[in-house]
């Protein structure tokens, strides 16, 4: 290797091992972030405060009554008597839905008549809302069917068995798409200001005058970094396997070589902001700006793609962590291998040498 | 190409939008002469350095530094000169040793020159015992000094200083200007601006700028009888005042 790059290569170093602000935001933050939006973004929905107007006040009502508390979702938080407190317990926020038996509940059950119950189910949040008419669905039909088997004739059931999360634990989709939120938004306000700092303090022109090539500086730049944004991809996934009991169930290796992969691009993308803006306030904020949102919103995180308007799918095309996402949850909840994940990683690299092609096109030897 | 002749430029120019910055200036510099650009803060002293550094294109005009041009052969200038600029540009979060390891670096030195280059240094800046001070701690007189270090490890044939002394205290400028004269002596050009009268007097011929153009280029004693002065400073305000 060139003694000029190792030169740049162990300079950058330097600045990052006396740089405390900047080591904290590379161990600490992402960890805070982890923990905190992983404790947060949860999309499973427990502790549903539960009103029941029991009209029938039959062992069989007590007994569906309970069939919703016994799965751990409910909380049955009201004993409702007269229809007119419903709006009022829902406007004081004191249930979120509310069970109407009939009167004519146990007769018909009995008689073997068909019946219903109602759930009134405050919409206010879809995703809560939606949520909670599906576990209604299935505690009800959970609760006839057992009806059936003690008495009558059994109606099919459907035995639905979940593959790759059996839990449906939204941890183990939400916290593989954290660590890619993560990583980009880290990797990129890592280079996004190395190279406008040097603007700043003068340096620059000082390396200008040298015989410096732009490659040299562009990659003796990039590289230190990318160690230290896997050491943080190293942490975040440790701290979802410990943390937060997310298993791995293919191979770490593929992981982390992918993982380098994705760190490429997310690095170019911080190293293309720094050769196009003069100041790093400026630089740290089109950094966040173009990796946060994006890599949430238009990555597959939480919304999925193909409900997505088609230009907004077009869009996230070009979102790296779209790409990363099916790489980490591939990885890590189906145990996919390269043949499966080539196509993504193929990108990945490309958008990261054109970017890193470009930030080296772009790095003029000349000021302006 | 004389190989006495260290930089050379004829009506270069530069312009920033409808200022001229540098307007038409030609000169000469000959090898191992210390040769000082004298003019107000504006007068176009960086914007001249600079592009005869390959910091900057020219509008117009020609120059060469060492016998290579400036348009077509900057990789070449930039492995002979050394440049020194107006703002502190060292890293100050890098030890003094640090530094010197870095530029030696950048100008592909082997590691035992840095290493035998870095002893030369540190012992002619008498700064060996701040090796692992931090630069940021040091003040200004040592920052210029071992700024001038870096830019003299790859022992170039010409050596820019932008305002090298500005700031620093009168034993530090003694200092700076001990050395600055030793390289010269061993046949390094020195391209140096500055605003100090009592600095002029140690070049070997100035060139008085003013608004962008030179108004005069001569050596200092020849400056002071041409303009019947006793010292730098009258040679010079006599000079502007008469072109106002």
């Amino acid at each position: 290797m060139n003694i000029r790059f190792i030169a740049i290569i162990k300079k950058e170093f330097l600045h990052i091992a006396r740089d405390f602000r900047s080591l904290v935001i590379i161990i600490v933050l992402p960890l805070a972030m982890i923990f905190i939006y992983g404790h947060a973004v949860k999309l499973d929905i427990s502790e549903i405060t539960l009103g029941v107007l029991d009209r029938s006040n039959s062992s069989e009502s007590r007994e569906l009554v309970n069939h919703f508390i016994n799965t751990g979702d409910f909380v049955l938080n009201a004993a409702i008597h007269d229809n007119d407190e419903i709006p009022r317990l829902f406007k004081n926020r004191k249930i979120k839905a509310a069970l109407v038996i009939p009167s004519d509940f146990s007769e018909s059950l009995v008689s073997n008549r068909t019946t219903g119950v109602q759930m009134i189910i405050d919409g206010s949040n879809s995703n809560t809302g939606t949520v909670i008419k599906n576990y209604t669905n299935m505690i009800v039909s959970s609760y006839s069917s057992y009806r059936a088997i003690a008495g009558m004739a059994t109606p099919f059931t459907v035995e639905p068995r979940i593959w790759y999360n059996p839990d449906l634990d939204s941890a183990n989709f939400i916290i593989p798409g954290l660590v890619a939120v993560i990583l980009m938004m880290i990797s990129a306000l890592l280079t996004s200001i190395t190279i406008v700092r040097e603007k700043e303090s003068g340096t620059m022109e000082q390396i200008l005058v040298s015989p410096v090539r732009p490659l040299e500086i562009i990659f003796g730049k990039v590289l230190p970094y990318v160690l230290l944004a896997f050491i943080d991809g190293v942490i975040i996934v440790a701290a979802a396997r410990f943390g937060f009991g997310v298993e791995i169930s293919g191979s770490i290796i593929m992981l982390a070589l992918l993982s380098i992969v994705y760190l490429y691009a997310c690095l170019s993308i911080g190293l293309f902001i720094s050769t196009r803006v003069q100041t790093q306030q400026v630089a740290m904020m089109l950094a966040l700006v173009i990796t946060i949102l994006p890599s949430i919103i238009l990555s597959g995180f939480m919304f999925p793609i193909r409900s997505m308007p088609i230009a907004l799918r077009y869009l996230s095309h070009i979102v790296p962590a779209k790409y990363f996402l099916v790489i980490i949850r591939g990885i890590i909840l189906k145990g996919n291998g390269f043949a499966q994940l080539w196509p993504q990683t193929l990108f990945l690299l490309i958008l990261g040498t054109l970017l890193l092609a470009a930030s080296v096109k772009r790095f003029k030897l000349r000021l302006e | 190409m004389a190989p006495s002749i260290a930089v050379k430029a004829s009506g270069l120019t530069k312009t920033f939008g409808s200022f001229k910055a540098v307007d038409d200036i030609t000169f000469t510099v000959h090898k191992g002469e210390i040769f000082g650009f004298l003019g107000a803060n504006g007068a176009g002293k960086t914007t001249t350095i600079r592009m005869l550094c390959g910091l900057l294109m020219p509008t117009s005009g020609e120059a060469t530094v060492n016998g290579f041009d400036i348009y077509s052969q900057s990789e070449k200038i930039k492995e002979n000169i050394g440049y020194m600029s107006q703002k502190f540009s060292l890293y100050q979060d890098l030890t003094v040793e640090e530094n010197i390891h870095f530029y030696g670096g950048i100008y592909g030195l082997s590691i035992t020159e840095i290493e035998s280059k870095t002893r030369w240094i540190l012992k002619t800046l008498r700064l060996t015992s701040q090796r692992s001070t931090m630069t940021k701690d040091m003040p200004l007189g040592w920052k210029q000094g071992l700024a001038l270090g870096c830019a003299i490890l790859h022992e170039p044939a010409v050596l820019f200083l932008d305002e090298p002394t500005a700031g620093v205290d009168p034993i530090s400028r003694r200092e700076f200007w001990k050395l600055i004269n030793e390289l010269a002596s061993r046949g390094t050009t020195i391209f140096v601006t500055t605003h100090f009268m009592d600095e002029a007097e140690f070049c070997h011929r100035l060139s008085m700028m003013h608004q962008g153009k030179i108004i005069t280029i001569d050596s200092p004693r020849a400056l002071k009888k041409k303009m019947n002065a006793s010292s730098m400073e009258d040679v010079f305000v006599s000079l502007i005042e008469s072109r106002s």
